[in-house]
Parts: structure tokens; sequence; C-alpha cells
């Protein structure tokens, strides 16, 4: 039996590899990706410890998390798109019409 | 516990939901004769939020402090009180977007359900008393305002403004999701009461229960646009479409500064003295960075987004002083914040014409002559934002700050005051320039149409309203914070 603490440990890895690769990533696609990653590795958390308690709640949430998770990627592809076709570049630092 | 259904809880967001579905059904047959106008369909989700409006006062009327949904839904004062702001701010923003789509050529149906649901959203963040349904209405409002906020899609910047919006956005709520996840770990549960319960049983908290409040704080600090969270906010609000600015710069602020007193008092009430120096750090640095942000900007649009960082900042002092009247001080602050920040986005709105031409500050000179309604109407929400007395924004201030030396928050009062005085500079200098200065002709006034009219005359009147009669309001936002405190 695998101890809880490992799959938190790789929970914890996961969200950070996403935050890493959001701020350091240059291409629109990636950092999409790595967010991502980062709700993968909160699912990872809470399935980990709806085991722990031995409560659904936690599965119920993965759930929704994962439903969001789709209707974010349908909306956040549309817009991707959309700065496409108005710029022809997805590399962040090119899409910088409006200053920092 | 409360298994039952009752249908009443959840009536504004039923009426708005269904409105919304009608307007999206409908919009296909607005085609026929090629890209017909969607202006009635922007009147039917007008009509819809009055009606959504009229289901909120009767809530009020009802025994309040019930609950539903087993334990989802909570139908109080403080609901209620959230549930008009946000909705009189949709209403406001549906009448100011009616022209303004047609002078920019956008016709979509679409875009007036997208913002009855993302209305949805910000209802329930303020009635939801379990962390699931506040992760699904905190994206419900949040996915809706990332598509408003790229409508104007031809021009480059309203695509930038809405990818960064999603992009940061995103990442915010993925922080949120993972302190949730955390504070699971930690009781057990994602109801907001039972984790109270849990948290005050213990009595020693873990630093489970830290970290994840911490995280959980990143992402609200984010959806109310605090600093240091609040890169994103100059950019998007430049961005994108004025209407949607007016309504995503104050709608989704009070529903997340909802989100933020219900998860501070009602689960971490009582590690309050744990977050208060986040809270103390959070207030002083919005405070600051958004003034001093604003004094250097020229964009109408831009300096309005550095003005509402301040402004979070404001109400932020207000969480801080942890006590009722504080409470009570963040409610009013929100509705009279809607209310002075939807005027001025709509006469930007208006002004700005076609293709959102005219929006640097010196554009606006020698208004006050040749639109004196315009430039009087501005100069009332702009007074307002300064904290004149007579308008919503002093009584505003007066109660945050009251409320924080009672808490004896000196040195944060004092920060606030000085900051305050700062801000006046900006504010008034838009005012000078639209009565002192001479206008460059070329600039061309439309004459306002009725539906902005409307729109800028309710907001004039609720900010004076606010600042002359602030007693019912107050005492009804009194009530709120004691149902939040007592749940």
């Amino acid at each position: 039996m695998v101890p809880i603490t490992w799959y938190l440990v790789l929970s914890a890895i996961l969200f950070t590899i996403g935050v890493a690769a959001f701020v350091f990533k240059r291409n629109i696609i990636t950092i999409f990706m790595s967010i991502e990653l980062m709700l993968n590795a909160v699912n990872l958390s809470f399935v980990a410890f709806a085991h722990m308690w031995k409560d659904l709640s936690g599965h119920i949430f993965v759930f929704f998390v994962m439903v969001v998770a789709a209707a974010e990627a349908a909306v956040g592809l549309a817009i991707i798109i959309a700065v496409f076709r108005t710029r022809q570049t997805l590399n962040v630092d090119r899409v910088n019409l409006l200053k920092l | 516990m409360n298994a039952s259904i009752h249908y009443i809880t959840i009536l504004p967001e039923l009426i708005l939901s269904v409105v919304g579905i009608i307007i999206m059904l409908a919009d296909p047959f607005f085609d026929a004769p090629a890209g017909r106008s969607r202006k009635p369909l922007g009147w039917v989700a007008f009509f819809g939020t009055l009606a959504a409006l009229a289901s909120c006062f009767y809530q009020a009327a009802l025994s309040d402090g019930s609950y539903s949904f087993f334990h989802m839904i909570r139908m109080d004062a403080f609901s209620v009180f959230f549930h008009v702001v946000v909705i009189s701010v949709s209403a406001l923003a549906v009448l100011s977007s009616l022209d303004y789509l047609e002078t920019q050529g956008i016709k979509s149906g679409e875009y007036y359900a997208l913002i009855l649901f993302a209305t949805v959203g910000m209802g329930l963040l303020s009635s939801a008393m379990e962390l699931v349904m506040l992760f699904i209405a905190l994206e419900i409002s949040s996915i809706s305002t990332y598509i408003l906020a790229g409508y104007r899609r031809r021009f480059a910047a309203s695509s930038e403004s809405s990818l960064k919006y999603f992009l940061l956005g995103s990442f915010a709520t993925a922080f949120f999701l993972y302190g949730i996840a955390l504070i699971y770990g930690a009781t057990g549960t994602t109801n907001i009461s039972l984790i109270a319960q849990a948290l005050h049983v213990h009595g020693h908290v873990s630093a489970l229960v830290y970290l994840a409040l911490v995280l959980m704080f990143v992402g609200m600090g984010f959806k109310v646009a605090a600093a240091p969270f609040h890169v994103w906010t100059p950019d998007v609000y430049e961005g994108a479409p004025a209407p949607v600015v007016a309504l995503m710069s104050t709608g989704p602020k009070a529903a997340a500064f909802a989100l933020l007193l219900r998860v501070l008092f009602g689960a971490f009430g009582s590690i309050a003295a744990w977050w208060l120096p986040l809270i103390w750090i959070t207030a002083a640095l919005s405070m600051t960075i958004g003034n001093l942000g604003a004094l250097l900007q020229n964009n109408v649009k831009r300096m309005l987004a550095y003005s509402s960082i301040a402004h979070a900042g404001y109400i932020l002092v207000a969480v801080a002083a942890r006590r009722p009247e504080g409470i009570a001080a963040v409610l009013f602050y929100s509705a009279s914040y809607a209310a002075m920040n939807v005027g001025a986005f709509a006469v930007a709105s208006h002004f700005a014409s076609r293709g959102e031409k005219y929006v640097s500050i010196d554009d606006y000179a020698g208004l006050g002559r040749r639109s004196p309604v315009l430039a009087a109407t501005l100069t009332v929400f702009m007074l307002s934002l300064i904290g004149i007395p007579l308008t919503g924004g002093f009584f505003a201030k007066f109660y945050v700050f009251t409320s924080a030396l009672a808490s004896n928050l000196v040195w944060l009062t004092v920060i606030g005051l000085v900051n305050s005085a700062i801000a006046a500079y900006y504010y008034l200098r838009l005012i000078v320039v639209m009565y002192m200065k001479e206008g460059d002709d070329s600039v061309e006034i439309v004459p306002v149409p009725v539906a902005v009219a409307t729109s800028l005359l309710l907001a004039a009147g609720l900010t004076i309203y606010l600042g002359v009669a602030p007693g019912s309001v107050l005492a009804y936002a009194g009530r709120a914070a004691h149902d939040l405190l007592r749940f």
C-alpha cells in the first residue's frame, strides 16, 4: 500500500511544474497546457484526500473540476484562435499591444 | 441537516438563466434578413434583470436565514444584498450596451445571454455555503466574462485582453482550487459551516490549514484585483469593450468580496488573527499601487482600472477591521462603488464612439461646454470616487475608516487617508480637463440615446441617494453582516 503522503507530494510537484511552466513558457498553447496540469495536480490531491477520509465528496469535486476544465478549454482555445487571427503569432512576448 | 429543496432560494438565478436561454434560442431568428439589430434581445435581457431584481425583494420579505439544497444554498440578508448589487449592475450594463453594440457593429444576441449567465454566477457566489458550489459559481461568472472581454474580436487589443484575463484568471482559479483541496484534506469536508466547526473544535490548527488559506487568498485576491495580484487589471480593462468593463469592474468584484467574506469569516473565522497580516499588507499595497499607477495614466479606461485596484484596497481595510461594522462597510462600499463606477464607464463607453476612438483624457477637453449633461454626470461619479460629501463614495470611505479606527488599525487608516488625498488629483484632473480646457472640435459627440441616458440617471441617482440618505442601505448591510457571522 502506497502511503497517502506520496500522492500529495506528487501532486505538489506536478502543481509546481505547472506554475513554473506558466511563468517561463512563451507559447500560448503550452501555457494553457500548464494550467491544465495544475488543475489535474489538484484533482490528484482531491482523490488522495477522499481516499484518506473514506468520503465521497472529494471524488465528486473531481468530476466538477473536470467539467469546468473542459468548459475552460473550449473557451480558452476559442480565445487563442481569435488572438492568432488578429496577430498571426502564438508567442506571448509578441502579443504585446497592451503594455503590462 | 436540513435537506429540503426550496426553489425560492435560487429564484433570481432561475429567472436569469431562463431569460438567458430564451435569448440564445431567439437569436438565430434575427439572422433572416442578414444582420438585423439584436436590440430587442437586449431589452428582453433588461426586463429579465428587472424581474430578477423584483424576486430579490420578494426574497428579502421572507423570513431569512433558510438553508436549502442540502445545505448548499443559504438565503439571508447577506445573499439578498449582494444579489441586488450584482443584478442592478448587470441591468445598467445591459442598458449601456444596447447602443454601444450598434455603434461598434457587433450583431450578437449571446452577448446579453452571457451577461445574464455571468450574473447567475455572481449571485450564486453570495449565497453558496459549499466550496463545490462556490467554485462552480466562480467559474460560471469568470468564463462568461472571459468571453465578454474579447467581444470586439476584430480588434487585436480586445482579443489580447480576453487572452490575458483568461490565462491569469485560470491560473488564479487553480490556486483557489488547490486551497480547497488542502482544506478538504485538513478537515474532511467542503461545507463552510462544517469547516468552521472543525477548525473551532480542534483549537490548534495544522500547517495544512494555513497553506490552504494562503492559496485560497491568492485566488480571491486575483478576483477582487488587489495588489500584488493586480497586474492583469489595467490591460484587461483597456482592451475589453467599455460596457463589459463597467460590468466586470463592479459585479464580479462585489461577488468576489462576498466570497472573500464568506471564506474568511465563515470558514476561517476562528483563525482571524492569522489572516489579518495578509489582508493588512494587501490592502496597503493595493491602495498605494492603485493610486500611484492611476496618476501616470492618460487613457481613461486604464486610469479607472488603477482606481479600481485602489478601491479594492479601501474595501480590504474594512475587512481587516474584523468587526460587524467593518463587514457592513464592505457591503456598503461595494454597493456605492458599483453605482459610481458603472456610471463612469457608461459615460466612457458612450463617449468612446465607433471603434473606441476617444479614450484619452485629452479627448474629454471641452466636454463641459459641448455636452453639459454628460460632463455633469461624469463629474458626479468622479466626485463620488474621490469621496466628496453628498455622494455615496463619501459615506463608503467614512464607514470603512471609522471601522478600521475602532479596531485600532491606525497605520492602515493613515495610509488610506493619504491615498484618498493622492487619488483626488487624478479624478479632479479629468473634471478640470472637461470644464477648463478648450476642446478640439474634431472629437465628435453623439447625442446621448435614451437607454444610455436612463442608465446614467439611475447610476447618478443611486450615487447621490447613497450619499444623502445612506441610513436604510447601511441598516440592511448591518443585518447582512450579522447574518454572515451568525450562520
